[in-house]
């Protein structure tokens, strides 16, 4: 299914169909293409409707924007936030930087790696939670911090990431019980 | 009615100020009592929060911390009559010393009120400099702001007026367009006064922006936001389309006749896109890689159109110069450091949060004064500053007076004003280390003495860690160092080498061999 040959090898197959991946791109060049400088827009739009930037749409924003597949490719790649895989049902960044180093940041990454059992840009083998770094939150008057989502916690104890992780489990299952 | 305040800051609703304002509406619902719950910006006590505060006549009583494990009826009850022998009760927010010690000009509104509240902003002095600033030729907008001496909060500290002089006089050719951006990719840890001033004063940053765009004739402005602030995004968003329909953003500024657009673009978690140029590229749906000056952005900037690239606090300041006039600003301060600096406390440390002051204080007074030492009440021993290109200070160099020339004369950088505490549990080499690893991460690979100079540092470091052929490794690192500084093209790999050697000189110790620490 990867026509891009730079791509093959993604350790997870893409999950979407063509249609479902396809009318949201189409959908998004149509609306913010005209934008002066329009690439970044276009990638978060994607993103934030798919999860992910499928590899197959790469060709599809290149033509919309005249420019070549490597060069969306190269702007994909360059910046930490795009993604052409997808991930598990919620995203947990640990801040990295020195402020939340001083306040036991270290300690915390390597709890939060050894627990959910990955590394820095897996999943858990249940799909649930993609583990990433970011080097600053902004909320360094009350370090170490972590961001689930949208949602930025301070202050965080080892215990006390376990018990959101735990939280993130519960709220799936309910989920899924409906 | 009683009126009560909860921040939807960011760091607060982290120490959860959301909790806090859904329990006490609860309460209140339950009781019956009459609560009218605003939802304000910070004012950047961040060790407090949440802080709650409560309307009395005498004024604004707060509680502070409302962490969640602290919320129960006799909290709610002490907080709905404002009863102040409660445990939590701090007295009147205005006279506890952390803020009533501070001399507040870009953060005078902040956690005030409802940041998107216009009718409070222009009743507290809002537009009031854009009002002025229309009534003025471009190039008294620019001499007003140079006479102010307001130099460039983002860390390089490049006179303002000076930058704004160039974009004015660059002849506006036909079909060139001018541009404002706003650099609002605050990656640096230890900062966060970007994201208070953005989430507690947005139409203060939206004015500044506005009379930029007047004093140089640009139409159009962008503020580059990083993706790592959802809630600034959220007000700053929302903020723009008030103004708008407020007559204030648009085709026909206050009926003047006069056009500007403002935009928020996303960045995408890249931290040299907070260097003018990658930002630029950036914006223009590039990778964020840096350019090579000159051409100065002043000249050829955004789309290759002369452009003025502020950082958030330095927009924010200009309205006030327009308003109170420049010699109001440029009477505070110290020697060329004009005005306020929005120093933040961060790390190890017992009252973390912000505090605008005049240049002038040293660094201890900061750190005791207001910071009241560190968080885990072990000794301080390493402080870096201006970030993580800011070297780190030993306490021989705590009595630094902060202005950005009494740093530069110690080899540090005053930067922004971000100040990043640890205790004596640090270990002086692996933050040495970290700092090369951090521009390995980041570097957008451009040059190369950042993209190959930081691998090789990490790799230098630690066989020095390991003890191998220590002294010749330790003069390896200083030339690896030198050649960064004077070889790369940006500060990313210009200003590695500050916190790196800045750990080495001063403390040696953690460099030395295993077992004769």
């Amino acid at each position: 299914m990867n026509k891009n040959a730079y791509l093959e090898g993604s350790a997870i197959p893409s999950s979407l169909t063509e249609a479902q991946w396809q009318s949201a791109v189409v959908a998004t060049l149509a609306s913010l293409n005209d934008k002066p400088g329009a690439l970044l827009p276009i990638l978060h739009e994607i993103q934030g409707q798919l999860g992910y930037v499928p590899p197959e749409s790469i060709e599809l924003i290149a033509k919309a924007l005249n420019q070549s597949s490597a060069e969306i490719y190269g702007v994909i790649s360059f910046y930490h936030q795009f993604r052409t895989t997808p991930v598990g049902a919620h995203q947990v960044e640990i801040c990295r930087a020195e402020s939340c180093q001083s306040m036991g940041g270290r300690a915390l990454e390597a709890h939060a790696k050894a627990s959910l059992g990955v590394d820095y840009h897996q999943t858990t083998s249940d799909g649930e939670v993609t583990l990433e770094p970011v080097y600053c939150l902004g909320n360094c008057a009350c370090s170490p911090s972590i961001r689930i989502d949208d949602q930025t916690y301070a202050r965080v104890t080892p215990e006390q990431f376990d018990a959101l992780m735990e939280g993130l489990k519960i709220r799936s299952l309910e989920v899924q019980n409906g | 009615m009683v009126k009560c305040f909860v921040p939807q800051d960011m760091t607060a609703k982290a120490m959860g100020a959301d909790q806090a304002a859904g329990f006490i509406q609860n309460a209140a619902n339950q009781s019956g009592a009459q609560v009218e719950l605003v939802r304000n910006g910070s004012r950047g006590l961040f060790w407090l929060e949440p802080l709650v505060e409560v309307e009395t006549e005498a004024g604004r009583i707060g509680f502070g911390p409302v962490t969640f494990d602290k919320l129960d009826t006799t909290l709610i009850d002490a907080l709905l009559s404002a009863d102040q022998s409660h445990p939590l009760c701090e007295g009147l927010v205005e006279e506890i010393p952390y803020l009533k010690n501070q001399q507040r000009f870009s953060f005078v509104r902040a956690g005030l009120d409802d940041p998107l509240s216009l009718a409070f902003y222009q009743s507290t002095g809002g537009y009031v400099g854009l009002r002025n600033a229309l009534a003025m030729s471009g190039q008294a907008i620019v001499d007003q702001v140079k006479e102010s001496g307001l130099r460039g909060r983002g860390g390089a500290a490049f006179p303002t007026g000076i930058k704004w002089q160039t974009v004015h006089d660059v002849a506006a050719d036909e079909g060139e367009t001018k541009y404002i951006v706003c650099n609002a990719d605050e990656g640096d840890s230890g900062t966060f006064a970007d994201r208070l001033a953005m989430e507690a004063d947005p139409y203060q940053l939206i004015e500044g922006m506005t009379i930029a765009a007047m004093a140089v004739g640009a139409e159009q402005g962008y503020i580059y936001l990083r993706s790592e602030y959802p809630e600034a995004h959220r007000i700053l968003n929302a903020a723009i389309s008030i103004a708008e329909q407020a007559n204030l953003l648009g085709d026909n500024i206050l009926d003047s006749g006069r056009r500007f657009n403002l935009e928020v673009r996303l960045g995408a978690k890249a931290y040299i896109c907070g260097e003018e140029t990658a930002l630029l590229e950036s914006l223009e749906g590039k990778r964020g890689m840096v350019r090579a000056k000159p051409p100065l952005p002043a000249i050829k900037g955004l789309f290759g159109q002369p452009t003025i690239v502020n950082n958030v606090l330095t927009l924010a300041a200009v309205p006030f110069i327009l308003r109170e006039g420049a010699a109001a600003y440029a009477e505070v301060g110290f020697g060329r450091s004009r005005g306020t600096l929005a120093f933040q406390l961060a790390g190890n440390i017992k009252r973390g949060g912000l505090v605008e002051l005049g240049f002038g204080p040293s660094l201890k007074s900061l750190l005791d004064d207001f910071g009241g030492g560190t968080y885990t009440g072990r000794p301080m021993r390493a402080v870096q500053v201006g970030g993580p290109l800011g070297a780190y200070l030993p306490e021989s160099q705590w009595d630094t007076p902060l202005d950005y020339e009494s740093f530069a004369a110690k080899q540090a950088v005053l930067g922004h004003g971000g100040v990043v505490v640890f205790d004596d549990h640090v270990d002086m080499s692996e933050q040495a280390r970290f700092s090369m690893e951090f521009c390995v991460a980041e570097s957008c690979g451009k040059c190369t003495p950042c993209r190959i100079g930081s691998t090789r540092g990490v790799e230098v470091i630690d066989r020095i860690r390991a003890n191998e052929n220590r002294a010749a490794n330790l003069e390896l690192l200083e030339e690896l160092c030198e050649t960064m500084v004077d070889g790369s093209l940006c500060a990313m790999g210009g200003m590695t080498p500050f916190p790196v050697m800045s750990a080495v000189r001063h403390f040696p110790e953690d460099f030395a061999a295993e077992g004769s620490k």
